[in-house]
């Protein structure tokens, strides 16, 4: 199973990563939104290795720490992902931005010949 | 303290670093703290008169003591990084004391030479005290001072010591950094008598002399200083005598008196430091008199130029006789304070006993030389000015000034007169007490007395006196040629040096890397860190290896797997279609998104999985909109040429592509298969989540709690991130072509009427999703939840309207106010924050109420409750302002 959540991870930052070298405006941000999967993902099983239940706690017995999967890397993710929205609805803006001043959607602001 | 005693006063800070706010006062610093708070209330009495009335005088006095604090602040320091903090600080005002009238080019010039002059020499300085910190092991000047043989031992001893002498020699304008002095003149001229008689010039010495004790008694220290200064000391003298601009003659006066104190400093004899000591007291008082002297004149008659002006003495005899007997003083006529320390320094120079003979042989007949300069230049001081025919076409007819203006130069003229014929009495105290701070034991038998018989010091002052009165009769023809250059020195100006290099430096360097390795192209750039990265990545790889870890594997989970399959096709197929297929391509990155959601869900994490779903969704919307305002995109089949470029690229970018993808994944792989680290600090989250937090998700109490000021952080990026956004597409001027309803659309031209039914459902749905989100904030503390889900499930509630119901129907019923819920939520978490300080407690410490109501039963009620209603506010005002700002940008076409 770690074998293919490790593939899944690559594919996801190799296509990201593929989509910001692109020279649309476009593709890049839909290139940055696949690698933050990635990366949050790449985070979030930092923390995985263990396994077991959601860290919700009963409120009547001490918290047994080895019985639950590890809340921090989950939480640095919860804001990760907060973070990669307001990032990419700010890109999303200035691409419009550019596109309205410059009239063309390349990353550049200009057509290149190529 | 005449004891030897030292008053302290230290705050500690960051101790673990030697930080601390020490403020340590000895004889010297006493000493010295008096000098400088005595010339600079002269000096802001002075200026009351001399400022006028068109000039911003509340900025003058605010620089103006802002510099006096930071000069009081060097003296006083006891922390050597201190000390440096203080010295760039002193730079600084100086900067804009310099360029304080700033509409004048001579002045930004000069201002902007003296700052980087002197911060070069601060960052210098700042190398050399850590070096010196390092050796010693502390920043405390006492330690320092008790370190001074292993420093002088140390093989840095050589670095740390050039260092810190280009720290004082660019402050105290020595060779060859002596050229910033005269352009700052383009100051008042109470910030020349101020900054550059008494005060900040004198730092470099200052420092030089605090220093003594640890760094001086080497070669290296006397090679240094002493040919520094003695360089300064002729060059400048010599180079004062030719000066037009009476304040360019006192400023070159300065350095070559600088110059003589560094010299003294140089010569590794304690007697010779009792002399520099004697000699900055005595400089200050006569120079600071004769710049407010300069200052009067240029106040009166309009100009300064010693070619234009004559025979003041009929107009002004006053300030005519006090000039007169302080620039006797700079002469070293007998009688003056100036005499007393020269002659110090002529008997030191008969005495010196340095490392080369023929040196000390030439020292004695270099200090006559400089002694007849200074005696020239004082007589053209004061015969071109005071002596001489009435002038002639002035700009204005000059008088007496106000008796307060003149004031500052009676007392310190008295101060010349008194030192300079009874100095035991009256400076003796005082030099005896600066002095003892510095040598501690060493102390030498020094007589301050006005009359030591017929010796040779006497014999080279009187020398001095006749050579200086010839040398000024001889150049009389020189002088009235009026030429600019000094005679016998190459026409090397410093200044010019200074720009070409400035220029160079900030200018022609940048722009030529710019040229060879820039580019403009965001694709190169984004390559390069993305090769950069991966290379970073790499390197420990190579270092220690990568492989897999003792855990075994864990058998395959058939949803996950078949989640993880669509992930990856759809990443794969969003990677495809994005350039052709944008709608597509979206729908295939939001279906990789909802893929991770199905991992987080099966991997344990709720809260992840909630938040990701919800703002999946918004993203989704937000992207949707904003494909209306893309061009259109053609696929134009390419010459043969460009599609051979295109291939080699893409090649090139897809393996750059598929290495920062299999590196990751080969990452992830072996942290996987290792377990946890003993040490890991999750185990203290969950432990202490419910006693200290609260709260029983632990997810949510760490966001809330324990990393509390982190979401403060986030939380308002986010709103900045919504106020970029909002004045982003207040001035949004979409393409021209984009304006044209798409041909799918003219079909229906009134589209709002369309959707009635599921209009209509939203609004019933809608009061439902406020309760929703209600539930998912309240019970975020304890289930899976939070302010993060229940504010982006409140603002899909109102993405649904816009959807449904149309922007102009949404607009027209829903008042909703981002602006007030981001300010109001940022309030909301700050205040809870700030709310701990009223217990006592550290920012944002979280406390937790036991409530017993009558039907709820017992009730927690966490302050972090309403940190996260702020998180809450927030993100549906941010999220809200951004999907309505773009939402609203459909009403476009209709306006044109």
């Amino acid at each position: 199973m770690e074998l293919i959540v490790a593939l899944l991870i690559g594919v996801l930052t190799g296509s990201g990563v593929w989509l910001i070298l692109r020279p649309r405006t476009y593709q890049v941000i839909l290139g940055l939104a696949l690698i933050s999967y990635g990366v949050n993902l790449f985070i979030f099983v930092m923390g995985w290795v263990r396994g077991g239940i959601p860290a919700i706690l009963d409120a009547a017995s001490k918290p047994d720490f080895s019985r639950f999967a590890d809340p921090l890397p989950q939480a640095l993710v919860l804001t990760a992902i907060v973070i990669s929205f307001a990032t990419t609805a700010l890109f999303l803006v200035v691409l419009l931005a550019a596109r309205g001043l410059t009239g063309t959607d390349h990353v550049d602001g200009e057509e290149r010949e190529e | 303290m005449a004891g030897g005693d030292v008053i302290r006063f230290v705050v500690p800070w960051a101790s673990a670093l030697g930080l601390e706010f020490n403020l340590r006062l000895d004889g010297f610093s006493w000493v010295f703290t008096l000098l400088v708070s005595g010339i600079s209330f002269l000096v802001v009495l002075y200026a009351r008169y001399y400022m006028s009335a068109s000039d911003p005088v509340p900025r003058f006095y605010a620089f103006f003591l802002a510099f006096m604090g930071a000069m009081l602040g060097v003296v006083l320091s006891g922390n050597l990084l201190q000390l440096v903090f203080f010295w760039e600080l002193t730079s600084f005002c100086s900067f804009l004391l310099i360029g304080y009238w700033h509409t004048n080019t001579a002045a930004r010039d000069g201002a902007r030479m003296a700052l980087v002059i002197t911060s070069i020499g601060g960052l210098s300085l700042f190398a050399g005290v850590m070096i010196i910190g390092s050796i010693a092991g502390s920043y405390d000047l006492d330690a320092v001072i008790r370190a001074r043989d292993a420093i002088q031992a140390d093989p840095l001893y050589l670095t740390a010591l050039m260092l810190v002498l280009v720290g004082a020699f660019t402050k105290s304008a020595q060779f060859p950094f002596h050229f910033w002095l005269p352009h700052a003149m383009a100051a008042p001229t109470p910030v020349s008598a101020f900054l550059h008689s008494a005060a900040m010039v004198k730092l470099g010495v200052f420092l030089m002399m605090r220093l003594w004790p640890v760094l001086a008694g080497t070669d290296a220290w006397m090679w240094t200083v002493g040919s520094v200064g003695l360089v300064t000391l002729v060059l400048g003298a010599y180079i004062a005598i030719f000066q037009h601009d009476i304040k360019g003659l006192l400023a070159y006066s300065t350095v070559s008196h600088l110059g003589l104190i560094t010299v003294l400093l140089g010569l590794n004899s304690p007697l010779a430091v009792v002399a520099a000591i004697f000699h900055t007291l005595n400089h200050a008082t006569f120079k600071a008199s004769l710049f407010m002297a300069a200052g009067i004149v240029d106040h009166e008659t309009g100009t300064r130029d010693i070619r234009r002006l004559s025979g003041l003495y009929r107009f002004m005899p006053i300030t005519a006789t006090l000039a007169t007997v302080a620039a006797a003083a700079m002469a070293g006529v007998p009688l003056l304070n100036g005499f007393l320390s020269k002659e110090m320094f002529f008997s030191e120079a008969l005495e010196v006993a340095g490392p080369s003979g023929s040196l000390n042989q030439a020292l004695p007949y270099l200090a006559v030389a400089w002694g007849v300069f200074s005696v020239a230049y004082s007589i053209r001081f004061i015969h071109g000015v005071f002596l001489g025919p009435a002038p002639a076409g002035l700009p204005r007819i000059p008088q007496e000034p106000p008796r307060w203006m003149r004031f500052p130069i009676e007392l310190l003229v008295i101060a010349c007169l008194a030192v300079g014929i009874l100095p035991a009495i009256t400076i003796g105290p005082f030099l005896d007490v600066a002095v003892r701070a510095i040598l501690s034991q060493e102390v030498p038998v020094y007589n301050l007395a006005v009359w030591h018989g017929f010796n040779l010091p006497l014999a080279m002052s009187i020398a001095a006196l006749v050579g200086g009165v010839l040398l000024y009769l001889l150049l009389r023809r020189v002088f009235a040629r009026g030429s600019e250059l000094t005679p016998l020195l190459p026409p090397i100006e410093g200044r010019s040096t200074f720009e070409r290099l400035f220029l160079a430096v900030t200018r022609g360097w940048p722009r030529a890397v710019e040229r060879n390795i820039g580019t403009k192209r965001l694709q190169v750039q984004l390559r390069w860190i993305t090769i950069v990265a991966f290379v970073a990545g790499l390197w420990p790889v190579l270092k220690s290896g990568l492989d897999r870890g003792p855990l075994a594997s864990t058998t395959v989970d058939a949803p996950l797997a078949i989640a993880c399959a669509v992930g990856a096709v759809c990443a794969v197929a969003a990677a495809y279609l994005a350039r052709f297929h944008r709608f597509a391509a979206l729908l295939f990155t939001g279906g990789a998104g909802l893929s991770v959601c199905l991992i987080f869900i099966r991997m344990a994490a709720p809260d992840l999985a909630l938040t990701q779903l919800l703002v999946e969704i918004v993203t989704t919307v937000l992207l949707l909109l904003g494909l209306r305002w893309l061009p259109k995109r053609v696929e134009v089949p390419p010459t043969a040429k460009v599609r051979r470029a295109s291939q080699v690229r893409r090649g090139r970018d897809l393996l750059v592509a598929t290495a920062c993808g299999a590196g990751l994944a080969m990452l992830a792989y072996a942290v996987m298969t290792r377990p946890l680290p003993e040490q890991a600090i999750s185990k203290f989250f969950v432990e202490h989540a419910l006693p200290d937090g609260g709260g029983l998700n632990v997810v949510n109490v760490i966001i809330v709690d324990f990393r509390g000021f982190d979401t403060l952080g986030e939380i308002t990026v986010l709103a900045v991130v919504g106020l970029t956004i909002y004045a982003l597409l207040r001035r949004f001027r979409p393409a021209r072509e984009s304006l044209h309803h798409p041909a799918e659309n003219q079909a229906c031209p009134d589209a709002d009427q369309e959707m009635l039914v599921p209009g209509v459902l939203m609004r019933v749905m809608f009061p439902m999703i406020v309760v929703f989100a209600a539930y998912l904030l309240w019970r975020g503390h304890n289930a899976p939840g939070g302010g993060f889900a229940a504010g982006v499930a409140l603002a899909i509630g109102v993405i649904l309207q816009y959807m449904a119901g149309g922007t102009r129907w949404a607009e027209a019923q829903l008042a909703l106010r981002p602006m007030r819920w981001i300010g109001g939520g940022l309030l909301m978490a700050a205040g809870t924050g700030a709310g701990a300080w009223l217990f006592g407690y550290p920012f944002l410490t979280s406390h937790t109420a036991q409530l017993d109501l009558p039907i709820f039963g017992i009730l927690h009620l966490p302050t972090a409750l309403f940190f996260d209603l702020g998180v809450f506010a927030l993100v549906v005002g941010a999220i809200g302002l951004v999907l309505i700002a773009l939402g609203h940008q459909s009403t476009r076409h209709r306006w044109n």
